[in-house]
């Protein structure tokens, strides 16, 4: 079958904060680019960012990106690669002003620079204290970022491929990337779109869980396309549960209320965090925020008629500060807990919200898998940012207001690279024939299926295994049933079938296409989780309670091929710094 | 629960018709848009957008009981049965709730919406009191659903022309912003009988706003300072 390919010098797939800051280097540099995505670019999930983007600009008190890079490897419990971070936090204060140069309308101080807040786990002088490095604006920093970035890219005239679905990758026998398949889906075509730079900027897949934050759209598509090409996924069992997510609804509410001064409680009405985490409290890290919640719950402490839920408190904050600092989580409370936080505390559970793994790459956003015994071999043409990618800069967890920044410092850096490969004067690599045979393949069959299972049954048993068997506490029995279960419905996942033949904006079409990807990741997670047995950072395991460095201190690498799992070292030697030597982890 | 669904795919309908649908809610489900996924799950054929499930994509704008507005957070509760969805008013149906947005965007596009500063960038961040910033709130929170200019008439009799509410309210964003230089420009360009003076402050746009915005205001603010740079 003949489709029609279309040449560019620079592919980005994905609009949320990595890849629009990406694409703004590469149009400014008078690249062709260009950039697809799902949803329109400002609907991309970043748009639901809310408390800050992490950056030692020193605007509230003295303040140190050594401090901070201090924060990101004690936050990511050690597996976080400490060349990568260091460059992240001494980038974050430039990254920053930029935004702000860019138009990025933050809270201010009575002096004019940008307001700051508090933020868990970061710290002053190496965990002494507290410390405001989260810049804000008021809770929609994420809204205001990417709709930022959109108009940037509308001045620097960036093109966007709006509502397209990219498939799969475009690999040749060398193994270089020479583009992607992508489907436009208001007319349901089919296309190749050519490249001598491709970058996933794809974001999560937390809707691999039934309890999450993040939205429809996450599915992990950028992770499924590469684990179908061969290339392996990194550190998948680390999946961060924010402590604060609207019981039921599943709703974030930005750690920025306790920023601000707001606390949990438990049905004595006890400020629990206390006994959990003395120094720093109710602004822990988040992994060990949302191990102390589920512990009280467990315990029998949990509030409301089943005990399954702990209470935010911010009254006490004053309507003057929630109106002012906290408009949405004022809203969002109102309409999905039934409660005005002005008076009244939110009913809160950890919920799924952040993937730390996901395709390695460099510092460059180079996708990089091991070949012939180097763990650092480029895989030629192709580029992750954002949440798809893992450099690593969280390791076992992430600190809030290190995403953002992670969008934004590695999106910027990836695009300068690409830049400085003058790809202009380069020509295309000639495409594999048969390139587009796979994705074809596969829409022809759901095209085809005249009976099989629904998607959203699928999709929701494979949401439903997940939660009960990769939760807050993980252990042998649960994740060795877990892996059974996903392999299980791997198999019912390539029977699904839909109903709906329209090649115009067909959802469902789209919906079962990103089961496909959302399968890949859950795989991933579950086999990396059963395998390493230790806990650390956001992986718990009651069986082994421990953090076990000996054995232990390595990044897990899976294979969609046979789910083989693999291991490289962590980089424990920053660039031109001290290196930060693994020690206990306590707040 | 019962619902009666705008249909109309291009490829085997000759015309709209409206489907009827009546499905079992869980005792979960709070939102509009918790409903629409039912509706899906029985019949896949139904195409609607959505994304971030929070009122703060903007993706799943309808007309729902004849009000633009936000499934993901219309609450079942207000919703009186069968509950009437239709796509957003005034824009071309590309298939069932989904609308072609492409002059929505176009309209806004055509207002320059980024920051202009040429002067040279400090190291570090522009200074901005707070009292300026705060001439930018109920401006910036905008999230280009469509539900104000898809309820205003002057939009729907010149989509081409009028800029519409979310374009000028995202004009005097910038005219607003103590950062921008390019107040002159800006005015220049909606300087037309057409591009802002078709706002007959009819506030449809301030009455369905899901993020409780008021364009009116911000139209009227622009029209000030056009006057006053007359005078």
């Amino acid at each position: 079958m003949k489709i029609p390919v279309r040449k560019f010098d620079a592919v980005v797939v994905g609009a949320g904060g990595a890849g629009m800051r990406a694409s703004l280097q590469l149009s400014e540099a008078g690249l062709s680019v260009a950039v697809l995505s799902k949803v329109f670019p400002t609907r991309s999930h970043t748009v639901a960012a809310q408390g800050g983007i992490g950056a030692s600009l020193g605007n509230m008190s003295e303040d140190n990106w050594l401090w901070h890079m201090y924060d990101t490897i004690k936050g990511s419990d050690w597996l976080g690669d400490q060349d990568a971070i260091e460059y992240m936090c001494r980038m974050a204060p430039q990254v920053v002003f930029e935004l702000e140069h860019f138009g990025m309308p933050f809270d201010r101080n009575a002096d004019g620079t940008i307001y700051q807040r508090p933020f868990g786990g970061h710290s002053a002088n190496f965990g002494e204290k507290s410390v405001q490095r989260a810049c804000s604006a008021a809770d929609r920093t994420g809204h205001a970022l990417v709709h930022t970035l959109y108009q940037r890219n509308v001045r620097a005239r960036t093109q966007f491929f709006v509502e397209w679905m990219a498939l799969d990758l475009v690999r040749d026998a060398e193994g270089d990337v020479l583009g992607v398949v992508a489907m436009e889906m208001e007319t349901g075509e089919v296309a190749i779109l050519q490249a001598k730079a491709t970058m996933f900027a794809t974001g999560g897949a937390g809707r691999i869980f039934a309890a999450s934050t993040n939205a429809f759209i996450n599915t992990g598509d950028g992770l499924g396309m590469a684990a179908r090409a061969g290339i392996p996924l990194q550190d998948m069992e680390f999946w961060q549960f924010h402590p604060t997510g609207v019981a039921g609804a599943g709703v974030l509410i930005t750690e920025g209320v306790r920023g601000e001064g707001g606390i949990l409680l438990n049905c004595d009405g006890e400020r629990f965090m206390e006994r959990y985490a003395p120094n720093l409290k109710d602004l822990a890290s988040r992994d060990v925020v949302s191990r102390s919640m589920d512990q009280e719950i467990k315990e029998g402490r949990g509030c409301g008629p089943n005990k399954d839920y702990v209470l935010l408190k911010l009254d006490h904050l004053g309507p003057e500060v929630i109106l002012k600092r906290l408009p949405s989580i004022r809203e969002i409370a109102l309409k999905f807990a039934n409660v005005d936080c002005v008076r009244e505390p939110i009913p809160v559970v950890p919920t799924i919200h952040y993937q730390m793994g996901g395709i390695p790459t460099n510092i460059h956003g180079q996708v990089v898998a091991p070949k012939q015994g180097d763990h650092k071999a480029v895989v030629n043409g192709l580029y992750a940012v954002g949440e798809c990618a893992c450099v690593s800069v969280h390791g076992a967890n992430r600190l809030g207001t290190n995403s953002l920044l992670d969008l934004i410092v590695f999106g910027r850096a990836a695009g300068n690279f690409i830049v400085e490969q003058n790809l202009q004067r380069r020509s295309h690599k000639p495409l594999p024939a048969g390139a587009a045979d796979a994705p074809l393949a596969r829409l022809a069959r759901l095209d085809g299926a005249a009976s099989g299972e629904a998607v959203a049954e699928v999709a929701s048993d494979l949401r439903k295994t997940m939660q009960a068997h990769c939760g807050v506490f993980r252990n042998q029995q649960l994740l060795t049933e877990g892996v059974a279960e996903v392999l299980a419905l791997e198999a019912r996942v390539g029977a699904i079938a839909i109903k709906d033949r329209s090649r115009t904006f067909n959802t469902a079409r789209v919906e079962a296409l990103e089961l496909e990807n959302l399968i890949e990741t859950a795989k991933a997670t579950v086999i990396s989780a059963e395998a390493r047995r230790e806990s650390r950072g956001a992986q718990a395991r009651s069986d082994y309670p421990v953090r076990d460095d000996a054995n232990w201190l390595k990044h897990t690498l899976w294979y969609r091929d046979g789910n083989r799992l693999d291991y490289k070292p962590v980089n424990l030697q920053p660039v031109s710094v001290e290196s930060f030597p693994p020690k206990a982890r306590t707040y | 629960m019962k619902f009666r669904i705008y249909r109309y795919d291009p490829e085997k309908d000759d015309r709209p018709y409206v489907q009827d649908y009546d499905v079992a809610l869980d005792p979960h489900d709070r939102m509009l848009l918790d409903a629409l996924i039912r509706v899906k799950a029985v019949d896949d054929t139904l195409s609607f957008r959505r994304s971030c499930r929070e009122g703060v994509c903007g993706s799943d704008a309808m007309n729902i009981n004849g009000k633009n507005g936000l499934a993901c957070v219309t609450n079942l509760n207000e919703l009186k049965e069968p509950v009437e969805l239709r796509p957003l008013p005034g824009l071309p149906v590309i298939r069932d709730l989904i609308v072609d947005m492409s002059q929505f965007f176009m309209q806004y596009h055509s207002i320059k919406p980024y920051l202009v500063n040429d002067s040279p960038a400090p190291e570090k961040e522009r200074l901005q009191s707070p009292e300026d910033r705060e001439e930018l709130d109920g401006l910036y929170e905008c999230i280009l659903c469509a539900c104000c200019s898809t309820a205003c008439p002057s939009f729907w009799w010149n989509p081409d022309k009028f800029v519409g509410p979310a374009g000028l309210l995202a004009a005097y964003r910038f005219i607003a912003d103590s950062r921008d230089q390019a107040l002159g420009e800006r005015l220049d360009n909606l300087e037309d009988p057409y591009r802002l003076f078709r706002c007959h402050t009819i506030m449809n746009c301030v009455d369905v706003c899901p993020k409780g915005l008021n364009p009116t205001q911000a139209i009227g603010k622009i029209k000030d300072i056009m006057v006053k740079r007359v005078v």
